[in-house]
């Protein structure tokens, strides 16, 4: 029973990592269309530089936070701006493949900088696990559930509420439509790349803290897509849903299977499920269905 | 005599393989130039030659089924891996000469290639990129964890080279002539294929599948095909490949190969045939050109180190360019060279 408890506190952490990548991934689609491949990379990146302010530049963890969120807002902004924009309008392969090649160039910056040789994390926070009854939780763990929770909770609120939030979501809807309401889908389509950018630095961070970092941080950018499936690809509720039970999902098989088929089950479990969700449910939990007509 | 155009008088004309006496000329010299250049060469450079002819079948496989037919496939490498395992196992572990290796890969890819495709028929589009990238990655773990059949991480070593007959092929130059006697017959049957019933119904899937179905075309019969024939291809390329480096192991065939093949196809132009050889032609001599450039540099600096990234960062670039300045790629580019000098010097 500890085990499973174990097992399932372990994909919750992960698992909200997840969601806030596969945020970013969502919200790029949900307003632009394009599948961004390159979401793995962002995470990379975000955590490499603030792993350099704090490491290398000796700044305060809090105030490396804070520049690194700013140097994803400029990434942001510059990737769409360069690369992004002339696509539109093209067909899909291209668009992919685009970001494809933005991965490649994204890896090649942070190998040319870093090396490939994982990189601890300094400790930002205390070693000591706390008891949730009889499990020991590292401290690490609650807090990014709690950073996890929040911002999905602050972006749930943002897209509700705010003004650009609701453009957002009125340009994801119909792009003509919202182009008449004097809406600039524009600086929408910037916008999603900048909140791409800073919520996957976030999770890079978090991992980061947790694992310490490595250029295979970019293999999250594949495990978001049975996320993004698993929860409609154009669903931000979606998005937090999926995240999770992914993560869960991946901890329990890893568990429980590992021992019988000798390991790695945890990296390919999210990818059968997958096949089976396109098979049964391609749309996802909360995907809006698209109805072809002649 | 500046021509105009090209007119197509006689039925015949209008079905010729080439259309005009220099578009012949043009093969014939090509045909020439490939059977003449181990001669000149020197024995690294067929080895270049050799990859390279493995990589125009596995492009042309995967242009048949992304650019002739739409079908998106992020799975290719996978596919190679499943070819050249097939081969090397009927190899090793049954004995099987290689003239029965080969089409024996070539068909399984093709059939596991099929049944990857059957989603193909709900899922289009970004769907299919996501479902075939889930097919990468399973096939890729099996390959890796299937230790008693694959030899696992270890991977298969002493596959036996090609022999037919009492003809061997172990050395470059003789691996050379088999690998550019497929690539031949793989280019003919792809540009024949694009004039015939089914090609065609290839290519009204991709311009319109719904269309395509109102006029006839049974989707599910011909997507599966073209996912089968794509297949074909990249297991023989695979099973090339196996065969002429005599062992092969999983990180040969990671997405990151899928990927390199996507980049061929896209740089060279999508659904061309000559494109997918350009493309491969040109994924394959960039590290080659890249490392001969950083030689000389690497005695001054320590840029060995960052070689890997260098290589990586131009391949990212060189696809990001094509597709913002040249989307139709290099076929598109070789056309517009064509073009200005058969009018030339009056081409406006």
């Amino acid at each position: 029973m500890d085990f499973f408890l174990l097992l399932l506190v372990n994909g919750l952490v992960v698992g909200s990592i997840y969601a806030l990548v596969a945020l970013g991934f969502v919200l790029i689609y949900k307003s632009s269309d394009v599948l961004n491949l390159a979401q793995g990379e962002l995470v990379m990146l975000g955590a490499y530089i603030c792993f350099a302010f704090v490491v290398q530049y000796n700044i305060p963890f809090f105030a490396a936070f804070v520049l690194t969120l700013v140097f994803s807002t400029i990434l942001g902004l510059s990737v769409e701006r360069v690369v992004l924009r002339p696509l539109i309008g093209q067909p899909i392969i291209s668009v992919i493949m685009v970001t494809i090649g933005l991965s490649s160039v994204l890896r090649a910056l942070v190998q040319a900088f870093w090396g490939t040789d994982t990189r601890p994390f300094p400790t930002i926070v205390s070693e000591a696990p706390v008891m949730l009854g009889s499990i020991p939780i590292s401290q690490v763990y609650i807090y990014s559930l709690a950073v996890s929770l929040v911002l999905l909770a602050i972006f749930t609120a943002f897209f509700r509420y705010s003004k650009t939030g609701i453009a957002m979501r009125a340009v994801a809807d119909d792009q003509q439509a919202a182009l008449s309401m004097g809406i600039s889908v524009r600086r929408i389509f910037a916008m999603a790349w900048i909140i791409a950018a800073v919520v996957s630095a976030i999770g890079g961070i978090m991992v980061g803290l947790i694992n310490g970092i490595n250029i295979s941080l970019s293999y999250m950018g594949l495990k978001v897509l049975p996320v993004a499936i698993l929860g409609g690809l154009d669903s931000i509720p979606g998005a937090v849903i999926g995240g999770l039970a992914i993560g869960v999902l991946e901890n329990l098989s890893g568990g429980y299977i590992d021992p019988i088929v000798g390991g790695g089950v945890k990296e390919v479990a999210p990818f059968v499920f997958l096949v089976f969700i396109l098979m049964i449910k391609p749309y996802g939990l909360f995907g809006k269905e698209i109805i072809e007509r002649v | 005599m500046i021509e105009c155009g090209v007119f197509k008088r006689t039925y015949e004309e209008d079905m010729a393989f080439r259309h005009t006496a220099l578009a012949r000329w043009r093969i014939y010299l090509l045909l020439l130039a490939v059977v003449v250049f181990p001669f000149v060469a020197s024995e690294y450079y067929v080895g270049i030659a050799n990859l390279i002819g493995i990589a125009i079948i596995g492009a042309l496989g995967l242009n048949i089924l992304t650019g002739f037919t739409g079908q998106i496939s992020v799975g290719q490498g996978a596919f190679l891996g499943v070819g050249a395992y097939t081969s090397a196992i009927l190899a090793i572990r049954l004995g099987l000469p290689f003239w029965l290796a080969l089409p024996g890969a070539g068909l399984v890819t093709a059939l596991v290639g099929s049944v990857f495709g059957i989603p193909s028929l709900r899922l289009k589009g970004l769907y299919l990129v996501i479902a075939t990238l889930a097919g990468q990655v399973i096939i890729e773990w099996t390959i890796g964890h299937w230790v008693d059949l694959t030899g696992g991480s270890q991977g298969m070593t002493n596959i036996p080279s090609p022999a037919i007959g009492p003809l061997t092929f172990a050395s470059r130059t003789s691996y050379y002539y088999l690998t550019y006697a497929i690539v031949l017959a793989a280019t003919v049957f792809a540009s024949n294929l694009f004039r015939s019933k089914v090609g065609r119904a290839f290519v009204a899937v991709r311009d319109r599948d719904i269309a395509a179905e109102a006029m006839g075309v049974h989707l599910f019969r011909y997507k599966i095909l073209a996912f089968a024939v794509s297949s074909f291809y990249v297991g023989v390329a695979g099973s090339l490949w196996a065969h002429y480096l005599n062992m092969i192991s999983p990180e040969h065939f990671t997405v990151g190969v899928s990927i390199e093949y996507l980049a061929m196809i896209i740089i060279g132009g999508l659904g061309t045939v000559s494109g997918s050889i350009f493309g491969a032609i040109f994924m394959t001599l960039l590290p080659v050109i890249l490392r001969e450039l950083t030689g000389p540099l690497s005695a001054m600096l320590p840029i060995t180190q960052v070689f890997n990234a260098l290589r990586e960062g131009i391949f990212g670039i060189v696809i990001i360019v094509f597709l913002i300045y040249e989307p139709h790629g290099l076929a598109k580019i070789w056309r517009n060279i064509k073009d200005y000098f058969r009018l030339w010097p009056f081409s406006y």
